[in-house]
């Protein structure tokens, strides 16, 4: 095991697979030169050179549409796009392309392709470059969809990613590019797709966290222990297509009791479509609603005070597992109490 | 002009043409009977753009063509059985049935696709030629698109990176004088199309789209060019479309003696005489040059419409390259109770767009689309 940073394991799961595998490429706007906007790329350019990495101009959709044609002839290419809300300029490439190929072409073609961005609040960005939108790729057949929360998994999951045959959305969280995690050592550490992390065990209450959230539901996990004694079970789903529903109604099954927490916005968004799951598979497991924990259902405000009310904290999940185990009833939006 | 080619060689350039024209004309009754649906846009007028430019390919080189590409399938090799099973929606389609006219596609032939977004290949193609160049082949690829994608986004974000990487690609313009019903001149600022890449590192050549000699001459340098000095150009080819932009256009955007105009320049008829009046050919030969290629659409017809509909079972196959891995998002236990939510054998066969329904579906559809004088009736209303 390593003491790693999540930006240095994704940089170690590039670098692995760039060594492994000459058909893996890099293309995106300052990743090599500049060393990546978020520094995940810092360093390959020299390692590898400039047919590898490649620094692009900013023209999202079409360096996408590049990866979706060199990914259709041979090669594995991992598109970075800087963040998430820039994504939105390369949805016909990810959407109509990226995502159909394979099917609308009866199987002929492949799309080998990741597309790496991050995602996230809490910078102060204003909304244009702070959104969560993992909801509009999940929403997406023929998309794979990671949203690693630890360094071992950004690291497993990224290598998994280059590796896989079918396109892969694999989102990032600004914020936790600086956070340390152990990372096991060696080259073939791979975390497989659809299968979720049992971040804390516990019998009482269900949280499943997406992305950066899975983090703060720890946290909140600890809480509950001390002050409350509810011992919550934190799951991680990790991959959302795959999706490990497995693991989350086998754990509601134990605790009925399920409280879903996303950073994304409330209407149509992952904490929907899982409550919506757990609710038709394990209605009768269930002794309290599906609770949900949201950001607020608003652009993301630049000011510090309004930004930090706009996605969720710990308390709200707090609040949230304590109304499933028999308080106040409720959704809890951020910022909505 | 350019000189003739071999007689063996003229004698197929005249015969693809042919075919793509014959085989749209059945593709457009097919649509009037309601055995193709969707949109159909067909190439008639265009064929020399097809043929001169793939003609100009070597067959490991890649083409990649738009919502228009039966004739560009057909050009690379694809049996016409097979393209018109698609148009069908059929099992036997060189998409499986799932990707209908606009989205044809012929991965051993290098025919990368059709593609039903304005625009969407342009991105595609560089990315193939990247690969190309990345894995030391000396491939080209050549990119087709019509005057309106000119404007899109992708047109400018892909010729400046094609530039700037040295990319071996070749982009097509073949302007047809339409994006859709609005005239170039009524869409594009600057109407000296093979210009429009300058200022963006890529420098364009012009042929006249009726000739399939110039055509070919055109593409073949630029082909050539482009293999050998690794920097993309643009070529413009200057053609018309004699049918609608699809079935269900009225054409109140053009004169009926604009196109007849053009009709005189029709590029079969003109190559076809020139190949008798070089003694290439003699008449007779050209008669059963057509009659050939009409029995060979007879036949795809007869093949489209014998192969099955794919079946309902396979509706969820190929959206993953699954290797045993879990489909979708829906673990295998969930999978299984969303199976009792499914349509069963009989529901799904009282579907209106069930095989049964179909067949009984067509004489209807065909009264209404001749009642309203025109090909096809398509999706009533709906132009695109």
């Amino acid at each position: 095991m390593a003491q790693m940073r999540y930006r240095e394991a994704l940089g170690a799961a590039l670098r692995e697979e760039l060594a492994r595998d000459e058909r893996v490429i890099l293309m995106g706007e300052d990743i090599g030169v500049f060393g990546g906007a978020f520094k995940v790329t810092d360093g390959l350019l020299a390692e590898f050179g400039e047919q590898r990495v490649r620094d692009t101009p900013i023209s999202e959709n079409t360096i996408v549409g590049v990866g979706v044609g060199a990914a259709m002839t041979g090669l594995r290419p991992v598109v970075e796009l800087m963040t998430i809300n820039f994504s939105l300029l390369a949805f016909d490439q990810i959407v109509n392309h990226a995502a159909h190929i394979h099917y609308m072409f009866g199987g002929q073609a492949t799309v080998p392709l990741v597309v790496r961005m991050p995602q996230g609040a809490g910078h102060q960005l204003g909304p244009t470059h702070s959104h969560c939108l993992e909801a509009l790729f999940l929403h997406v057949p023929g998309l794979l969809v990671a949203v690693p929360a630890t360094a071992a998994d950004a690291k497993g999951l990224l290598k998994t990613a280059i590796r896989e045959e079918n396109p892969v959305i694999f989102i990032e969280h600004e914020a936790l590019y600086g956070v340390r995690g152990e990372v096991p050592d060696g080259d073939d550490q791979l975390v497989p797709f659809g299968r979720a992390r049992i971040a804390r065990e516990g019998s009482d209450v269900t949280i499943v966290g997406v992305s950066r959230m899975a983090v703060t539901c720890e946290r909140a996990a600890d809480t509950l222990a001390s002050e409350h004694d509810v011992h919550a079970e934190v799951i991680d789903p990790r991959t959302l297509r795959p999706l490990d529903l497995d693991s989350i109604l086998s754990s509601v099954r134990r605790t009925n009791r399920c409280v879903v927490v996303e950073e994304g916005w409330p209407h149509g968004g992952v904490g929907a479509n899982l409550a919506a799951l757990v609710s038709e598979q394990a209605f009768d497991d269930l002794d309290a609603p599906v609770e949900r924990v949201t950001g607020a259902d608003v652009p993301m405000p630049y000011s510090k005070p309004l930004e930090d009310i706009a996605y969720p904290h710990e308390p709200q999940i707090v609040r949230a597992a304590l109304a499933v185990l028999g308080g106040d009833r409720g959704s809890v939006p951020a910022g909505g109490d | 002009m350019a000189a003739l080619p071999p007689p063996d060689v003229a004698r197929e350039w005249l015969t693809t043409m042919t075919l793509i024209r014959r085989f749209e004309e059945r593709a457009g009754e097919m649509y009037a009977r309601a055995k193709v649906g969707g949109f159909l846009h067909l190439s008639i007028g265009e064929e020399a753009t097809i043929v001169g430019s793939a003609r100009a390919l070597r067959d490991s080189d890649y083409l990649i063509s738009t919502y228009r590409s039966h004739g560009h399938a057909l050009v690379r090799g694809t049996p016409p059985e097979n393209v018109m099973a698609e148009l069908f929606g059929r099992v036997d389609g060189c998409s499986g049935g799932r990707g209908g006219s606009m989205h044809m596609f012929d991965l051993a032939r290098r025919f990368m696709g059709g593609y039903g977004i304005v625009g969407g290949n342009l991105p595609i193609a560089a990315g193939i030629a990247l690969a190309s160049d990345y894995q030391g082949s000396e491939d080209v690829t050549l990119c087709t698109f019509g005057d309106g994608a000119s404007n899109q986004g992708t047109f400018g974000e892909t010729l400046n990176i094609a530039a700037l990487w040295r990319l071996p690609v070749v982009f097509m313009v073949t302007n047809n004088q339409f994006g859709m019903g609005t005239a170039l001149r009524r869409h594009s600022a600057v109407t000296d199309l093979q210009r429009k890449g300058e200022s963006l590192g890529v420098p364009g050549m012009r042929c006249d789209g009726m000739d399939v000699l110039e055509t070919h001459a055109v593409l073949a340098e630029a082909i050539e060019r482009v293999r050998a000095d690794r920097r993309p150009l643009l070529v413009e080819a200057v053609t018309y479309r004699f049918r609608g932009h699809s079935m269900a256009d009225p054409e109140q955007y053009r004169s009926k003696e604009e196109v007849a105009r053009w009709r005189e320049r029709d590029p079969i008829s003109s190559f076809g005489g020139l190949l008798v009046a070089e003694g290439v050919l003699d008449e007779a030969e050209l008669e059963r040059i057509d009659a050939d290629v009409i029995a060979r659409v007879d036949a795809a017809v007869a093949f489209a419409d014998a192969s099955p509909f794919p079946a309902p079972e396979s509706l969820y196959d190929d959206v993953y390259v699954l290797d045993g891995k879990m489909q979708g998002w829906y673990s295998a236990a969930t999978a299984e109770a969303r199976s009792e939510l499914e349509l069963d054998a009989a529901e799904a066969e009282a579907l209106p767009g069930s095989a049964a329904a179909a067949n009984d579906e067509i004489p209807q559809r065909l009264s209404s689309a001749l009642a309203a004088g025109q090909d096809g009736s398509e999706l009533d209303g709906g132009v695109s």
